[in-house]
């Protein structure tokens, strides 16, 4: 297929078509509305269903029952109407169901603003609701991975039985890149989902739950749901390295700010600073050995980011506190500049990689 | 031998929890007998809420899920679009349909989904001890209203039916009450029409049960049913509040 | 190559749809290009802006600091921008609307009355910025005049590519004043 040339909401609506999702419950907010507007448009037209829900607290609830009734399904928000919906996602994670969550970040806390931010790593990568829950986290930074990313999303959820979450922000959402779509998945050709809800038709009744009134039942439930972490951690982790093999300072960033720091990185290795990226596409799971791998020869390391500081404490904790790790961020929809983050590296490289 | 009363395929043979004299029990059953009758019962998904009859999904014999605290008809919103062939039901009490949920079940009747709810009002919050519900009757204690319901500090219980029946997409709406056997028979008959008004695909519909609490209200069990039958039927008069034409007639 | 281009004027100056031509053109030359709307403080203040990158290589940021060309239809995007434009960067101008002289002396500066030239020329003033875009092609030849045509068949609704001809005109006009 040719290549179109498609701003990040539209292209992720069209990319959960392709990956055989038909069912699409939300609720407006900026900076994602393309992302509805395509699906009310597009969902129709193939079979499927596009609501508008009352609010996000229904629409996520309407994704609980439509995953328990074994359907792909998505809704996407915005970081205010991403704390609406997480109830829902525990309740989602408890009962082990697949689906997919869009977060375009904006700038918080409370109603915030409606440009570009990256301040709701922490209720993404943490779990973010009630309860001991992960979400699977993949954080594009391009338009074509967001489409990739996608499909991903889906596959890794019914893998998991778990929700997903793409983890993007008002500068993706917003912006226009040639994307290539791949083939679309044929939603009835999909394996079976035997534990669905869908009519106790010669069967025992399934129960979709999250329910557990016995201690030593829920314990083993949670102890189930974090051997499940762990595969993830073993099996799914995946990152960009640019140009971190002998990186005296790495950036590590993601999402829109990981192109900022991909720029200054280009502009820093112009100057013969020899600086590097590592950019995790996997929040959570956090690609541990990657990291460290990358920043081998690393005499400091450079977070970046929206927000005054989330990804920076797990960078510290998976690089084991073994090299200074620094932080630059911008807030409230200030987006970092290239230059900006290029003074910093020369900053840190007179300083000779020493703690500030 | 000639069976003259047995459990209908649509419950489990397992043991509730309800407390002696609660008429969940009776109200399980009559939604049971109805799916039985209809012959969907492999073809049923419920959904239980959260307050007493939290852990209806034990006991209902049908596919079920368990809801956050007033997300069911949100949560039978999803399922029934993703099978608009099959048959969904949300059973819920006053404090999910009425306080938490108002929000999901106004929409779901706005949009007209076609699912049935069993709203069970037996005007107190049960399973968390004896708060005030939504739909608490003035003067009634309860333990976050000691002193009894005072309009001037809490304000009027909620007459849902009323408020459902003026939505264009409610096709079916009803009040009755299970504190005597005639009245379990007309209820039965209300929760059949509830079904059926689905699997016509008519729009939603609702059956608004009085239920009686006698752990909560302090009452013997049969002191509880004449309590209901004398304060909960003056303010939440019991009949057909919105129905299709032909079935009306 | 890289030519990052940022265009800004007031809302409704078709100013986003001028840059998504451009992103358009890029592709059809297969370079690798990105769009985006303005952002952070910039959307304050009454004026539209879009960033555009055409490049030979992978987009590392979308995001542009200091442009190598400023398109600039009002005067209120002269003064937020001009500070940003690379040394020796190139500015366009519209000089129906903006009656004041840019400061910086190390730019290449194009001043053109464009809603005029395109109302007394073609009668609309809508293909005002045609004439700018075409005198981007002819300067900095980072995508041909062609792939502009063939891009505005991406960019008008299909209502509208009878208008195509007439744009293909003020964008020829544009080519011409660039090189007098």
């Amino acid at each position: 297929m040719a290549k179109v040339l498609m701003k990040g909401n539209e292209a992720l609506g069209e990319a959960a078509i392709r990956a055989g999702c038909r069912f699409f419950f939300g609720y407006p907010i900026t900076p994602q509305s393309e992302l509805p507007h395509y699906l009310a448009k597009r969902l129709p037209e193939i079979g499927g269903v596009f609501l508008q829900a009352e609010s996000e607290v229904a629409a996520i609830n309407m994704v609980y029952g439509a995953a328990g009734a074994g359907a792909r399904v998505m809704t996407s928000s915005s970081s205010p109407g991403v704390s609406l919906k997480m109830e829902g996602i525990s309740y989602i994670a408890g009962a082990e169901l697949p689906c997919v969550i869009v977060n375009m970040q904006r700038g918080g806390p409370g109603l915030g603003s409606i440009q570009p931010g990256q301040s709701d790593y922490f209720q993404a990568v943490k779990g973010g609701g009630h309860g001991d829950y992960r979400l699977l986290v993949l954080a594009p930074a391009s338009i074509q991975e967001m489409v990739d990313l996608m499909g991903l999303a889906f596959a890794l959820a019914d893998k998991y039985r778990n929700p997903v979450m793409i983890l993007g922000d008002g500068t993706l959402g917003q912006m226009m890149e040639p994307v290539e779509f791949p083939e679309m998945i044929d939603p009835d050709k999909l394996p079976s989902k035997p534990w669905a809800a869908r009519g106790a038709k010669g069967r025992e009744p399934n129960i979709i739950n999250s329910l557990y009134l016995n201690p030593l039942e829920l314990e083993e439930h949670n102890l189930k749901l974090q051997a499940k972490y762990a595969q993830m951690a073993e099996e799914e982790t995946r990152s960009e390295s640019y140009y971190t093999d002998d990186a005296e300072i790495v950036l590590v960033g993601y999402g829109s700010s990981a192109r900022v720091c991909k720029a200054a990185v280009d502009q820093a290795r112009q100057q013969g600073i020899k600086a590097g990226l590592f950019r995790p596409i996997t929040l959570f799971p956090f690609p541990k050995a990657e990291i460290q791998a990358a920043c081998r020869q690393a005499k400091s390391v450079l977070t970046v980011e929206m927000s005054m500081g989330q990804l920076v404490e797990d960078v510290r904790y998976n690089l084991e506190f073994k090299v200074p790790v620094h932080f630059y961020g911008r807030a409230g929809g200030m987006v970092p500049t290239t230059r900006a983050v290029v003074s910093k590296i020369t900053e840190l490289v007179q300083e000779g990689g020493r703690s500030a | 031998m000639i069976t003259v009363f047995e459990r209908p395929k649509s419950l489990t043979p397992a043991k509730t929890h309800y407390c002696p004299g609660c008429t969940h029990g009776i109200i399980h059953r009559l939604v049971a007998e109805v799916i039985d009758e209809l012959g969907v019962r492999e073809e049923t998904i419920g959904i239980a809420p959260v307050g007493c009859s939290v852990l209806a999904y034990n006991y209902f014999n049908v596919d079920m899920y368990e809801a956050a605290h007033g997300r069911a008809p949100a949560v039978a919103t999803g399922i029934k679009r993703v099978h608009p062939d099959k048959v969904v039901f949300t059973y819920q009490g006053d404090g999910d349909l009425a306080a938490i949920g108002t929000a999901e079940i106004i929409h779901a009747a706005a949009r007209g989904e076609k699912i049935t709810t069993i709203f069970v009002n037996n005007a107190i919050y049960g399973m968390t001890g004896g708060q005030m519900a939504p739909t608490t009757l003035i003067g009634q204690t309860a333990t976050t209203a000691p002193n009894g319901r005072d309009p001037e500090v809490q304000g009027y219980p909620i007459r849902m039916s009323e408020i459902l029946a003026t939505m264009p997409g409610a096709a079916y709406i009803a009040r009755v009450s299970v504190h005597n056997p005639q009245e379990v028979a007309k209820a039965k008959k209300a929760v059949k029409t509830a079904f059926q008004v689905q699997l016509e695909r008519k729009g939603f519909a609702m059956v608004e049960v009085l239920s009686s609490c006698p752990t909560n209200w302090g009452l013997t069990p049969l002191k509880a049913l004449e309590w209901l039958k004398d304060n909960m039927i003056p303010y939440y008069p019991l009949g057909v509040q919105k129905a299709p034409e032909e079935v009306k007639a | 190559m890289l030519q990052e281009i940022i265009l800004a004027g007031f809302g409704g100056q078709g100013v986003m749809s001028m840059g998504q031509l451009l992103a358009y053109a890029g592709m059809e030359e297969n370079k690798q290009v990105s769009w985006i709307p303005s952002y952070g403080p910039e959307m304050r203040g009454g004026t539209a802006n879009c960033s555009v990158t055409l490049s030979d290589t992978p987009v590392s940021s979308p995001l542009i600091d200091e442009p190598d060309t400023l398109f600039v239809l009002n005067r209120p995007s002269l003064e937020k921008f001009e500070g940003n434009v690379k040394p020796g960067g190139l500015l366009l101008l519209n000089s129906s609307l903006v009656k004041v002289e840019p400061q910086r002396t190390d730019l290449r500066v194009l001043k053109l009355p464009v809603d005029n030239l395109a109302q007394e020329k073609f009668g609309n003033s809508r293909v005002a910025n045609m004439i700018l875009v075409g005198a981007f092609v002819a300067i900095t030849g980072a995508v041909s005049l062609d792939s502009v045509v063939g891009a505005l068949k991406k960019v008008l609704p299909e209502h509208r590519h009878k208008l195509i001809p007439l744009n293909r005109q003020a964008l020829e006009l544009g080519v011409e004043l660039a090189q007098s």
